[in-house]
């Protein structure tokens, strides 16, 4: 059978249905290409609307005093200074913390357990851990940091951010490491190199720009995170830079602020939540342009 | 650093294209590295079957055969490259200096030093030329600022690359053409001052003129080095190679003196190779 239909190619092929099937295929065509541009629009015109009623109303409520007061009573002329001191401090530390952790579970797992049992229990974890939801990360250090130590504080808050900050941080080195063609590792080894200088001079140095990015990326998501500050570093409505205190955090304020009914609080909000988009808009800009300009 | 800079034209006693002549003086000198019995298994995989091959002293082995033959494997084993995986490992023995290579005891690191490789695919590291070349040496000796100079100086000469990069030893590697990359590798392995280079397949990536400067380079470093090369093209083994050892399905079928493999070969799976009838 094979070898006949290989011989002859069958009967002639009719012009009349390979014309319908041609006009079948067309219309299949338009009514995906349909349907994906409809899907595109509704995302674009979602994600366009929200930016716009941000920048409306963010603008709207911002002036110099939101940089320069801290947080008050509804009606008495506050700012969020305080809020955005306490973000930045909470998620610098939680990145410091977190990145070197990261970044060496991310190279044990490329460059010394790529096929251990223990390397990909390690790497499972790392990614169950990637998309644990935040509030649990909350509780856990609520658990382990708040009650133990009586009471909410700023390390707590570091803590949380730096636990949500270390998987991020693994994955993004793992792979980044990866990248890395063996070819080169063999170079390095082949002059004698001890494999950690191979590692810590070549390897993360070739690296380096796509797990910076990683870590940029880390940034971002963690300077938005709310659920894991509410049980942790709580807020403050004072000035505090103490980290043995409870401290104040731009989600958080925005979170007690927006479900307020006071104008001010909500305006405030509004402001905050521009902040943070512009803040992490901006880190994102720089993450990409880093990839893009690999060494 | 009294080092001539020109090239070598193609004339130690090697007629290059057309058929097969090679060169013409048989001589091979005492062996600098003896394998005898050696086997290799890439897990349950026997992909070197009781090889027995001497490297002659300051003279280049050739080898040659189809692909998946072993001879990078050999190579691979000389310096121990594959030690880095799991479940690859190599019985027999390979004499050097009075020391089985491949023995557990080696110390691979200064094993390494002493038998540099060059591979297929030039291996800049992401730092400037100097660094590049710097590394090696940083590894295995201490030198102060000029010797250091000095010795990056000599061996980037030794490599046919000085006059190319002496401006800019301070900008990056990866910014040198394909050619200049291989020529930069082959300067950092013989900076480290090794006693034996490999080359695996060094000029496969590269174009004709790049191919011929690092064969020229090849002549003239046996002066000093003893070496090995990998390489699938003939011609290029008949021009390199003092000796050559064809290699089929991880047997060493015949190893002669270049001349005599290439013009009287022993084996009729070496004639059938070498005319082209499989490969």
């Amino acid at each position: 059978m094979a070898l006949s239909s290989m011989m002859s190619p069958g009967p002639r092929k009719d012009a009349a249905v390979a014309a319908r099937l041609g006009a079948k295929r067309k219309r299949a065509d338009i009514i995906i290409r349909t349907l994906c541009i409809l899907a595109t629009v509704i995302g674009l015109l979602l994600l366009a609307s929200i930016l716009a009623t941000l920048f409306y109303r963010g603008i709207e409520a911002m002036s110099l005093r939101v940089f320069t007061h801290v947080t008050a009573p509804p009606g008495s002329e506050g700012g969020l200074l305080n809020a955005i001191v306490g973000s930045l401090i909470q998620s610098l530390l939680g990145t410091l913390i977190g990145t070197p952790i990261g970044m060496l579970v991310g190279t044990y797992l490329a460059e010394y357990a790529k096929d251990s049992w223990l390397g990909n229990a390690v790497r499972f974890v790392s990614d169950i851990l990637l998309s644990a939801p935040s509030i649990l990360i909350g509780l856990f250090v609520y658990q382990i940091l708040v009650l133990p130590f009586g009471g909410f504080s700023g390390w707590a808050g570091v803590a949380a951010l730096a636990i949500i900050v270390i998987p991020i941080v693994v994955r993004t080195t793992e792979d980044m490491l990866q990248l890395i063609p063996n070819t080169l590792r063999e170079a390095v080894m082949g002059l004698g190199a001890p494999k950690w200088k191979m590692i810590t001079l070549i390897c993360w140095r070739s690296a380096i720009a796509g797990i910076v990015t990683g870590i940029l990326l880390a940034v971002a998501r963690v300077a938005g995170e709310t659920a894991p500050l509410l049980f942790t570093s709580l807020g403050n409505n004072a000035w505090s830079t103490d980290l043995s205190k409870p401290m104040s955090s731009l989600p958080v304020t925005i979170y007690s602020f927006a479900g307020s009914p006071f104008e001010d609080w909500i305006a405030l909000a509004w402001a905050g939540a521009l902040i943070i988009t512009l803040g992490v808009l901006a880190l994102n800009i720089v993450a990409r342009t880093l990839l893009r300009s690999r060494i | 650093m009294s080092l001539s800079t020109e090239t070598k034209g193609a004339t130690s006693g090697a007629q290059s294209f057309g058929g097969m002549q090679a060169r013409s003086d048989a001589a091979l000198n005492d062996a600098r590295i003896a394998i005898s019995n050696l086997d290799f298994f890439y897990g349950d995989n026997r992909a070197l079957k009781g090889i027995n091959l001497n490297l002659p002293d300051r003279q280049v082995t050739g080898m040659i055969g189809p692909s998946g033959c072993g001879k990078s494997t050999l190579l691979r084993v000389l310096n121990r490259m594959y030690s880095l995986y799991p479940g690859q490992r190599a019985t027999g023995e390979v004499m050097m200096d009075g020391e089985n290579i491949i023995s557990d005891s080696v110390d691979l690191n200064a094993l390494r030093a002493k038998i540099g490789m060059v591979f297929q695919k030039p291996t800049p590291f992401p730092m400037t030329i100097y660094e590049n070349i710097a590394f090696g040496i940083r590894l295995h000796e201490n030198l102060s600022k000029s010797e250091m100079g000095e010795r990056i100086e000599w061996a980037l000469t030794r490599a046919a690359l000085w006059n190319e990069v002496k401006d800019r030893l301070d900008r990056s590697a990866l910014g040198l053409s394909g050619g200049q990359q291989q020529r930069l590798c082959i300067a950092r392995s013989i900076a480290v001052r090794p006693e034996v280079i490999l080359f695996d397949e060094p000029t496969s990536a590269l174009d004709p003129i790049s191919t011929l400067k690092i064969e020229e380079l090849i002549d003239e470093l046996k002066r000093d080095f003893t070496i090995a090369i990998v390489t699938h093209n003939m011609q290029q083994a008949a021009r390199c190679a003092d000796q050559v050892a064809f290699f089929y399905l991880g047997e060493l079928i015949e190893v002669a003196p270049a001349a005599q493999l290439f013009t009287a070969p022993k084996h009729p799976k070496t004639q059938e190779y070498i005319t082209g009838r499989f490969g």
